[in-house]
């Protein structure tokens, strides 16, 4: 039988070869620079003539082009249509990166964060016009205590980062109160790398502490290392294994009684929400990304926002600004008292209190508990589905996020970075790899609350699927994957031995000392 | 609850596919005395009509900026936002992705990431940005870190005319990080003379222009004295539009430019979230914090886009990183991305210039007034004025009148009681000629 025509013309020569002349497939189109397309004199926004004033700026005036392209608002909707199909996103499907907590990002929280009366407040209004604002921040506050059973909060820290930086300098503050800031802290092997970098950043030495053979802080290793001069312990928990450190009280007991304070990276938060309380545990300080755990989205890596709860030593050391009930409602203290400082400008991240509030108010105490409890359900369901045929980390059952290393990938010449580009093709985002560090080639899968069971079945089909082609010893295939993305495996060697971190108009192609 | 698919009956079969017998009984590393019995106290599941009656309510306890004449700035300014702005960072593909670490599935944001960079680079006049920071204070601070780092020096001035946020800010991290700080005091006059302060462990000098006072700087003079002395010149700036107006600090010798971007694409959202902007020189790419977005090809030889030079950072460098920054900006940036590429050349010059009118007319108006006097002559968007009384008090009385008048410098340097008399006035397109009448009056009849 023939092709069929298709009514208009001829078919191609080489009607079967895939190629393109443009260069595009189907639904994924090329799309160049901005600056590659735009056309001097053009613009995509209006503006009313200048009316006649007395010039200001005299010899500070702009006399060189900055050589920015124009281009109109349909060639601009366009250009950005294009690139957002370029993305994976958590709309599109199961986006299991461990440790990043990518559920749902309900529509309601972005309609909310743009009430005129919300979105549209400056941030130096007198106080008076900002009632409303100052309570959504204090209603908010109110939730993370309640959550966390901590006394205080600190609202203004923009990230989880920025978080952890706040919590390590209340706790610097409070030990310089005390008239020593002392010199170490304790740092899991398994830590988030921000974790280090913070207490490097408030001048403190990191002192890594060891994981055991559970995948758990070594409690012994813990305990040797604990001296007058430790400052405290980062430690996440649930930790970046999966995993709840079931000693947590007693390392709260024993950096306590050492005379340090105990920080808890809250990262993974969400396992336990409505269920654990922080503050039962003997932490003194802990970050919460309302990005992760109370679904302001992520935006393609920010903004976040990363409030401290903390507790009664540390609370007097928050740093400004914060909200207080005054005698003509509420007030913002931005200046004094003991307070460690200031960490941002203004007072936090308000868009993202307004769409977290949102999330928490939606779903109720009953509603947070039962969102924990499926995440941690999601979790182990993974684990239970491919623990045959994968190899996961530690044995038992996992909190929220399900932790495999590479033993199942032995003698098959595939990696597991080349098991996640192949989970591309299958039209998943990969889950975390290599990571963390204390388990060999890490597969970390976090399916959170808002998959499906019918979702969950078909991933776990897929990578069940995969690691039998593994085995089957399809390397090759792994090798090359993906296939069927806009673009294949990047040249990231090449991207940063000769740095291009910019378009420039006449030599694209620069080499940095 | 809507957003939670799992019906009981699919827990109960997975469930039994795990070989649990409850959900709670997956919590057994939990210490048992730390276990919740039952939910916490606080109020039950509520539906969408519910949530949106709360939060409508409390925006209706606000005066929004938009709502009257508004002239308010001092580090965060009410611009218009075309609607397209905030229709294209609402595609799922870019508000519900992560940062892009799997390259292949998310050119889309390493593009926009990589136009960003590249616009920031030509607005400051210079070689190199990062992909963001939080905001404009932590931007400067970084800029601080990194400038002790380059010079191998642990000494900041910081001048008089820097925003107090970010002075505090800088402050905060000197002293927890162990550098110093030696801060001029507020400039108000637009006098200072900062070079006198330069020794030789001065790391940097970090000047904002114009300045939080609003004078408009040109800064060369400083360059030369840091290049002198070894010194790196920061220069930060608060409205990024005045670069439309403006010669850009890269011009004037700046080693690094750090910026508030939120005055494109980005809403006032009461403080935040902002982005940082940071931009620097090719020679200190490798001492830079943040995220970079590098240009190269796959390997089918399309050109494409990678997170690039991680080794500075701290997923890969820990303890050694240039900074603990991770989540950044990565929605405002591409707000200011779209903003920006609307705007063009063309676009964002005849903004500056706008909002420079706005402001000088609004300036003749007020200082016209009998009592005002003007301190900042030469301004992009605001400007400083001396009142007869103090200025806190005179902005809530406008504010009584559905005027917000401005930023008492007061609130900002509550304890200098010279400054007590300042106001910080700022004017944007979005101010018309009746905002300017009706500011004109409601502020004679309240000096009354």
């Amino acid at each position: 039988m023939t092709a069929p025509a298709n009514g208009q013309g001829a078919p191609a020569q080489n009607a079967f070869s895939p190629g393109t002349i443009s260069g595009n497939k189907g639904l994924q189109i090329e799309e160049p620079l901005i600056f590659e397309q735009g056309m001097k004199g053009r613009s995509g926004v209006d503006l009313p003539e200048i009316p006649q004033h007395k010039d200001r700026l005299g010899a500070l005036k702009r006399k060189s082009e900055i050589g920015l392209p124009g281009l109109s608002e349909p060639q601009v909707v366009r250009h950005y249509t294009k690139l957002s199909q370029k993305n994976y996103a958590i709309d599109m499907g199961v986006y299991p990166l461990g440790s990043c907590t990518m559920k749902h990002n309900p529509r309601l929280n972005e309609k909310v964060a743009r009430l005129p009366g919300i979105g549209d407040l400056h941030p130096m209004q007198p106080v008076s016009t900002v009632q409303g604002a100052l309570e959504l921040i204090d209603r908010l506050a109110h939730w993370l205590k309640v959550l966390t059973n901590m006394p205080a909060v600190a609202m203004s820290p923009a990230a989880g980062a920025h978080g952890e930086l706040c919590g390590i300098m209340t706790i610097r503050a409070a030990l310089l109160a005390k008239g020593d800031a002392r010199k170490r802290i304790l740092v899991p092997e398994s830590a988030h790398g921000t974790n280090p970098a913070t207490a490097a950043a408030c001048g403190y030495v990191v002192d890594p502490v060891p994981a055991d053979e559970r995948g758990r802080v070594d409690l012994a290793a813990f305990k040797a290392k604990l001296g007058p001069d430790v400052a405290g312990t980062m430690i996440t928990n649930p930790n970046t294994c999966g995993l709840f450190e079931n000693d947590i009280i007693d390392i709260a007991d024993a950096v306590h009684n050492a005379g340090g304070y105990f920080y808890c990276d809250g990262a993974n938060f969400n396992a336990i929400v409505g269920r654990v309380r922080p503050g039962d545990l003997g932490i003194d300080a802990m970050h919460i990304n309302l990005h992760k755990t109370f679904s302001t989205p992520h935006g393609g890596g920010g903004p976040g926002s990363g409030p401290v709860v903390l507790s009664k030593a540390l609370a007097p050391y928050a740093p400004v600004p914060y909200v207080v009930h005054g005698a003509n409602g509420f007030d913002l203290v931005e200046r004094g008292g003991e307070a460690f400082g200031r960490l941002k400008g203004f007072h936090g991240q308000m868009g993202m209190f307004v769409r977290a509030l949102a999330y928490m108010m939606s779903h109720g105490s009953d509603g947070l508990r039962a969102a924990s409890g499926d995440a941690v359900l999601n979790a182990n369901y993974i684990l239970a589905g491919l623990k045959d045929e994968m190899s996961p980390a530690f044995p038992g059952t996992c909190m929220h996020e399900a932790l495999f290393n590479d033993e199942f990938l032995d003698g098959t010449d595939v990696s597991t970075l080349d098991f996640a580009k192949a989970m591309i093709d299958e039209g998943y985002h990969p889950m975390t790899m290599y990571f963390p560090l204390v388990v060999h080639g890490a597969l970390l899968m976090e399916p959170t609350e808002t998959e499906s069971k019918d979702g969950l079945d078909r991933y776990i089909d897929v990578v069940k699927g995969l690691a039998k082609r593994a085995k089957a010893g399809d390397a090759a295939y792994f090798h090359g994957a993906p296939y069927h993305t806009p673009r294949r495996r990047l040249d990231e060697t090449l991207a940063a031995r000769q740095p291009v971190l910019r378009w420039k108009p006449e030599a694209p192609k620069k080499a940095a000392e | 609850m809507r957003y939670l698919p799992l019906t009981d009956e699919d827990r109960r079969a997975m469930l039994a596919k795990i070989g649990a017998p409850s959900i709670d009984s997956l919590y057994s590393d939990v210490p048992q005395s730390a276990r919740l019995k039952g939910p916490v106290d606080l109020p039950p599941v509520l539906g969408e009509l519910g949530v949106e009656r709360y939060m409508t309510g409390l925006a209706a306890k606000n005066l929004g900026a938009g709502s009257c004449p508004s002239f308010l700035g001092a580090g965060a300014y009410r611009h218009h936002i075309p609607a397209s702005v905030d229709h294209l960072i609402q595609r799922g593909e870019f508000l519900t992705s992560y940062t892009p670490y799997q390259p292949e599935v998310t050119q889309g944001t390493l593009q926009y990431l990589f136009e960003f960079q590249t616009q920031v680079a030509l607005l400051t006049g210079m070689e190199v940005a990062n992909a963001s920071m939080y905001d404009g204070a932590t931007a400067t601070s970084e800029a601080v870190a990194m400038a002790n780092r380059v010079t191998r020096r642990n000494r900041a001035v910081l001048s008089g005319g820097l925003h107090p946020h970010y002075r505090e800010v800088i402050a905060t991290h000197g002293h927890y990080t162990g550098f110093e700080v030696a801060a001029a005091p507020a400039d108000a006059a637009g006098t200072e003379d900062l070079t006198k302060l330069i020794d030789a462990n001065t790391s940097c000098v970090v000047v904002q222009n114009p300045s939080f006072f609003g004078h408009a700087h040109d800064l060369s003079a400083l360059a030369k004295a840091c290049q002198a002395a070894g010194a790196l010149l920061v220069v930060a700036v608060t409205e990024i539009v005045s670069l439309g107006a403006m010669v850009p600090p890269g011009e004037m010798g700046a080693d690094i430019v750090t910026a508030e971007g939120q005055s494109l694409g980005v809403a006032l959202s009461y403080g935040g979230p902002y982005v940082g902007l940071f931009a620097t020189r090719d020679k200190f790419i490798r001492q830079m914090p943040g995220r970079l977005t590098g240009q190269t090809v796959d390997v089918d030889g399309k050109r494409g886009w990678v997170l690039t030079l991680s080794t500075r950072e701290q997923h890969i460098r820990r303890e050694k990183a240039t900074s603990n920054i991770c989540t950044n900006s990565g929605l405002c940036a591409l707000a200011f991305n779209i903003h920006l590429t609307l705007l063009g050349e063309a676009g964002l010059t005849k903004l500056a210039e706008l909002n420079h009118a706005t402001a000088s007319r609004l300036a003749d108006r007020l200082s016209a007034i009998p009592g005002v006097e003007l301190v900042t002559q030469s301004f992009f968007n605001e400007f400083t004025l001396k009142l007869p009384k103090p200025a806190a008090q005179i902005v809530e009385a406008l504010a009584k009148r559905r005027v917000l008048g401005g930023v008492p410098v007061s609130r900002l340097y509550p304890d200098d009681t010279k400054l007590a008399n300042l106001l910080l006035v700022a004017a944007t397109e979005t101010v018309s000629d009746e905002d300017i009448a009706a500011y004109e009056a409601a502020l004679k009849e309240v000096l009354k």
